[in-house]
């Protein structure tokens, strides 16, 4: 558990970058500071290692005063994750990994061991091991980040925008897999970003700061795309928020409806049998969805007995993976070109098809069920889909 | 006297003038930079240091070497024709060319690479010495081949005090008037040089794996 008691950074020339911040960030639980530049979310974080020395205030790990730690030693206990990784370019991969195992004295080989198990944790080849950083790219560097500050099992990690320096597919993909992980390891973190969505998707709770350093809203991602404090969380948080909050909803009671199909290759004339309100749904051999096919105006071998190819398709539609997410199942029937959006089961094979009223239908009677519910239990609990256990802290 | 009979016959002296002239070379070569990390060290860590230990350590440079050699015996108390002289003068000038070079190095280390380092617990002197150091390593090798270069051509005014080495081949030449010994200084001058900077490029190469493997990525 980390807590920050009245924790204060203010410099000499009268800025303040962190007012009186309150805060705790319970114990295998990922908390995150969010907040535009200038909010004081990373002087915040840094305080926790020491790297900036609060002012005034007291910075608690597991109810120790960290001012009263070797700075040295409570650093080799506390991973620390930046943005473009800050790899130490002299090292190999595994060198850097095995660093702080190696500053606390295990032995060559041990430390070796280690860095290679984390290489796999983080999804990276064994044979990277020996290459240099210079020689990875901007997502592979940020894994092996992620491993060496994982590599002394260290109770506690900061990470600083870990992943606002690569490309948005590599994140999305980074970020998945930080939460797959967090689900393994339940480590306490304490995560910075500037970005609401990246909070949202990684957070048990956010800590909403403003310029400033002070403190606007500290809840879990769903209270806080739902209830705003004040009206600088609610613009922080952004217009799209409603759409965001189905994310945490309870999961859809949705029937699925079943969609005529043909496959790629079937002849046009057979996608024109098939289609409903001027549209054919085409899938592959495994039966995936691949894309839409307008059967009134199919190219120019409309008459002929011409295959449907992959030229016909129109994409654009994305699918839902299982009828149970909201926020999927309305972004499938509203990106598709016929209106209705292809569902699919965990294995991406097609289960039918959802229109955008059935996905509404679904939205307002899960909030239905969710008004009744808070009616029967006390106020305060929040549906929270990723964590299971309830969220009081253990520590 | 023909100019091989006069190179067979000062062999074995021309060989004794050449170690003579590697560890004059080299001796303060190292010396030097012993010196100058500390300094540069100083110079990178306390911002308020740098100009006053970069520009001091400039201005050495610019006193007049023979000045330095002919002073030299009157500070340290050492007799005029004792090499350690020239191997005192030379560490100076080897310090005035490096203290900047490790300073520049030491900045030129990724801000966020030795941050991670403090952030993982490094205590000061292993961050310098584990992760700072190491990564400075290609500029100061470039420095270090510059001041070996000088060094080759600043022992050999050790002559005009009568201190042996590759020097003296020139006196010599003057003296006899004969262009042979001053031919073959010139030529061991050049080949120690070189023999230096290959040591100093190969030491780098062997220090900075890494610095390829950037250039192959």
């Amino acid at each position: 558990m980390i807590r920050f008691d009245r924790a204060t950074k203010a410099y000499p020339d009268g800025t303040v970058a962190v007012d009186g911040l309150d805060l705790t960030a319970p114990t295998g639980k990922t908390t995150v500071l969010v907040g535009p530049s200038g909010c004081g979310k990373t002087t915040s974080l840094r305080m926790v290692n020491r790297l900036i020395e609060p002012t005034s205030g007291t910075v608690l790990l597991d109810g120790r005063d960290t001012a009263g730690l070797d700075t040295a030693e409570l650093r080799r206990g506390i991973g620390y994750v930046i943005q473009n990784a800050g790899l130490f370019p002299h090292r190999t991969v595994a060198d850097n990994i095995a660093s702080v195992p190696r500053l606390l004295g295990w032995t060559r080989r041990t430390a070796r061991d280690r860095a290679l198990e984390l290489l796999e944790l983080v999804g990276l080849p064994a044979a990277y091991a020996d290459r240099y950083p210079a020689q990875l790219s901007g997502g592979q560097q940020q894994r092996v980040g992620v491993a060496r500050a994982l590599a002394a099992d260290p109770p506690v990690m900061l990470m600083d925008e870990p992943f606002s320096a690569v490309d948005p597919v590599v994140r999305a993909r980074l970020q998945e897999e930080f939460l797959a992980l967090q689900r393994e390891i339940g480590k306490t973190i304490l995560f910075v970003t500037h970005d609401i969505a990246e909070a949202v998707t990684l957070g048990d709770r956010i800590a909403v700061l403003r310029v400033g350093g002070e403190l606007a809203q500290f809840a879990p991602p769903h209270e806080l795309l739902t209830r705003p404090a004040d009206d600088f969380v609610a613009d922080f948080v952004g217009r799209d928020r409603g759409y965001r909050a189905l994310d945490f909803a309870a999961p859809a009671a949705l029937e699925v409806r079943e969609e005529n199909t043909v496959r790629l290759g079937a002849s046009l004339e057979e996608a024109r049998g098939a289609a409903r309100d001027g549209w054919t749904l085409v899938v592959s051999d495994a039966h995936r969805p691949l894309g839409w096919i307008d059967v009134t105006a199919a190219g120019p071998g409309t008459a002929g007995p011409d295959p449907v190819g992959r030229e016909h398709l129109v994409l654009g539609g994305t699918t839902a993976r299982g009828a149970e997410g909201l926020r999927e199942l309305l972004d499938a029937a509203l990106s598709s070109p016929s209106g209705r959006g292809a569902v699919t089961d965990e294995a991406g094979v097609l289960t039918g098809t959802v229109t955008p009223e059935d996905v509404v239908g679904a939205i307002t009677a899960a909030r239905a069920e969710a008004a009744a519910q808070a009616a029967r239990e006390p106020a305060g609990a929040t549906t929270d889909r990723r964590s299971q256990a309830p969220a009081e802290e253990t520590a | 006297m023909t100019a091989l009979r006069w190179l067979s016959d000062n062999a074995p002296i021309m060989a004794e003038y050449f170690l003579a002239h590697v560890w004059l070379s080299l001796v303060p070569l190292l010396l030097g930079l012993a010196i100058a990390l500390p300094l540069g060290w100083a110079a990178h860590h306390f911002g308020f240091l740098y100009r006053p230990l970069v520009a001091g350590s400039a201005l050495l440079y610019t006193l007049p070497s023979l000045a330095l050699f002919v002073l030299l015996p009157q500070v340290l108390g050492t007799r005029m024709l004792d090499p350690v002289n020239i191997v005192c003068a030379l560490t100076v000038y080897t310090v005035a060319l490096l203290v900047r070079v490790v300073a520049d190095g030491l900045a030129a280390v990724p801000e966020e690479t030795a941050r991670a380092a403090d952030a993982m617990g490094y205590r000061p002197v292993q961050r310098w010495l584990l992760v700072e150091l190491p990564v400075a390593v290609p500029v100061i090798a470039a420095g270090l081949r510059v001041a070996s270069v000088s060094n080759v051509s600043l022992v050999s005014l050790g002559a005009l005090l009568g201190v042996p080495q590759l020097g003296s081949l020139f006196t010599l030449g003057f003296q006899l008037g004969y262009l042979v010994p001053i031919a073959a200084g010139i030529v061991l001058c050049l080949l120690l040089a070189w023999l230096l900077d290959g040591l100093i490029l190969a030491a780098a190469r062997a220090l900075t794996p890494w610095k390829r493997a950037e250039t192959t990525a």
